[in-house]
């Protein structure tokens, strides 16, 4: 641990602001709150909002686990843990069920969560509404209001033009019947996931300085129309080349040579441990 | 014609500022008449004091040179634009009892969708340009409530058509459009839910002399077929003397006559429609 930072890099006046803000945001579900996002020593846009949550709330109890698309051992994911092991004395576990907080980008691990962890997002661009409206003060009124057809028209042109929602990840998400979110770009796979999740839920944009939160328990539903249900990707019939999973969310592998295709488990730690149990 | 002799909106003594004003023109006694804006804080009066009435079936003309207020007129009734003071009424929301401008957004939004339909002079503010056209069509629905794709994309594919968009062009987006194809795209939106009353600003402005012609034929159909209400501005007078029923003229932000279409160009009262008047002669 190096001492010459404050405990988690920051100031103890910084995490309790940032603390406030993820306290107002668990308030009121699926709320994005702004936030005076900081400097950090990773390029903004490589996960600065979900580190300053997680360093924000981490504490001598705490577990740790970072991925990044699934995966543990991306540059990505060292890093952070490196900054965050630095300046803490927490341990790290690839284990999701031995963590307490699990800072993630595009993923949501395999395995249920339960009530005693904290999942914290990484989230390029929170604001669901943002192509369809390209100014913030307008979008402020249309969350205000509750006016979500732009959210809607985006999904209706992805149909009308390709056949079907075609976009595979940030699919937007009503939570708790009022405010309607960004998901961050976790799969489709990943969204019925947060449906009354155990773990708390934390969102973090940090170019964007938004903060927001599905709180456990709380109804997420991803949006939809009467004729064209939400769909997850399909992953009928595919199984783990390595760990034999199925019903998970797979990797789809080209094989250069022989032009085939096989699966892997995009959540490498998940597969690793089948792949242990297997062994043992 | 007027079918039937009932008020379908009522705008009352609407005022619309741009800037604060200062001591030199805050009473409209004060401000020169024949100027909308103070020479002093550079407060425009884009409306001073408009009443009227729109009545069923009928087509009112608006006409008057640029700044005279018409697309300002046309944004205050839309709520594109808070109206400094005033009334408007409609008879389809509550027996016409309200003042529309005095009511909650959520109450707005939803006369716009489904009491209101508008074209906009310029068409980058009516259409979202990178969207297909069904998708433009179905904006309007999805924002009433409607959420079955089956549904919408059907009305919308038999709107477009009778605004002779094509089929195979239908799911373009309107940012390949031509100019008069993007103002009948924005002619089948405003129709989209069906609304008692279409407020259509400038819709042949900049096309072509053809162009234009196609256009003032769709809307004539578009009041056979729909049988809808209409408020129709234009700078031109050929266009008002070909539509409309009724027509007011505005300078520097007031109603400055009124009459019947016919009656307005045979016989002018005020100076300045008469100088309009000749100019189209
Ligand atoms: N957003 C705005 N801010 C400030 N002044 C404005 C604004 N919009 C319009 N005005 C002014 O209000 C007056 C009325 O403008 P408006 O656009 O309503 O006229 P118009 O009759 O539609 O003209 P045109 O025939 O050129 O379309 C003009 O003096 C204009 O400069
Ligand atoms: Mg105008
Ligand atoms: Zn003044």
């Amino acid at each position: 641990m190096n001492s010459s930072y404050n405990y988690a890099f920051f100031d103890e006046g910084s995490k309790r602001e940032i603390r406030r803000a993820i306290l107002k945001a668990i308030a009121i579900p699926g709320y994005q709150v702004p936030f005076a996002s900081r400097e950090m020593p990773i390029a903004r846009g490589w996960g600065t909002g979900g580190l300053q949550i997680t360093l924000s709330i981490i504490g001598r109890s705490d577990t740790l686990k970072v991925i990044d698309q699934g995966s543990d051992e991306s540059v990505n994911a060292v890093n952070i843990k490196k900054l965050i092991t630095l300046t803490t004395d927490v341990p790290v576990t690839n284990d999701a069920e031995k963590a307490t907080i699990i800072q993630s980008r595009h993923r949501i691990p395999e395995k249920p969560l339960n009530e005693n962890q904290v999942l914290v997002l990484q989230v390029p661009l929170p604001e669901p509404l943002r192509f369809f409206e390209p100014s913030e003060y307008a979008t402020k009124k249309l969350h205000a209001e509750k006016e979500y057809s732009g959210a809607y028209l985006i999904l209706f042109d992805e149909i009308i033009r390709l056949g079907r929602m075609a976009g595979g990840a940030d699919h937007p998400v009503e939570v708790n019947g009022r405010y309607v979110m960004a998901p961050s770009p976790i799969p489709k796979f990943d969204n019925p996931k947060m449906h009354e999740s155990q773990a708390l839920i934390l969102l973090g944009a940090g170019r964007e300085k938004k903060i927001y939160a599905v709180p456990p328990y709380t109804k997420v539903a991803s949006l939809a129309f009467d004729d064209y249900p939400f769909q997850r990707e399909k992953s009928i019939g595919q199984t783990c080349r390595l760990c034999g999973a199925s019903g998970v969310f797979m990797d789809e592998l080209t094989d250069d040579e022989t032009g085939s295709t096989s699966y892997q488990c995009n959540d490498t730690s998940y597969c690793l441990e089948r792949m242990n149990s297997h062994d043992a | 014609m007027m079918h039937e002799d009932t008020v379908l909106l009522r705008a009352g003594n609407l005022s619309k500022a741009y800037g604060n004003g200062c001591s030199r023109c805050e009473s409209p006694e004060a401000r020169n008449l024949e100027k909308n804006y103070c020479p002093h804080c550079g407060t425009v009066y884009a409306l001073q004091d408009v009443s009227f009435a729109l009545y069923t079936g009928e087509i009112l003309g608006i006409v008057g040179e640029s700044g005279s207020g018409k697309s300002t007129l046309m944004q205050c009734l839309y709520f594109d634009q808070p109206v400094t003071s005033g009334e408007f009424q409609l008879n389809s929301y509550k027996g016409g009892t309200v003042n529309l401008f005095e009511e909650s957004d959520q109450v707005k939004r939803y006369i716009r969708n489904y009491h209101l339909g508008k074209v906009y002079q310029n068409p980058m503010l009516g259409l979202k340009m990178k969207f297909s056209s069904i998708s433009n069509i179905a904006e309007k629905m999805i924002s009433a409530g409607h959420r079955n794709v089956g549904v919408m994309q059907e009305r919308a594919s038999e709107l477009l058509s009778h605004v002779n968009i094509p089929a195979f062009r239908m799911k373009e987006a309107p940012q390949n459009f031509s100019g008069g194809m993007q103002q009948r795209v924005q002619i089948a939106k405003a129709l989209s839910n069906n609304p008692p009353i279409l407020l259509l600003d400038e819709i042949t402005t900049g096309l072509d002399l053809s162009v234009q012609a196609k256009v003032l034929d769709l809307i004539k159909t578009i009041r056979r077929d729909f049988q809808i209400t209409m408020m129709l501005v234009s700078h031109d007078l050929g266009v008002i003397r070909m539509l409309a029923d009724r027509t007011l003229v505005m300078l520097n932000g007031r109603i400055i006559e009124h009459g019947l279409t016919d009656q307005i160009l045979e016989d002018p009262q005020q100076a300045y429609t008469q100088e309009l008047v000749h100019s189209l002669l």
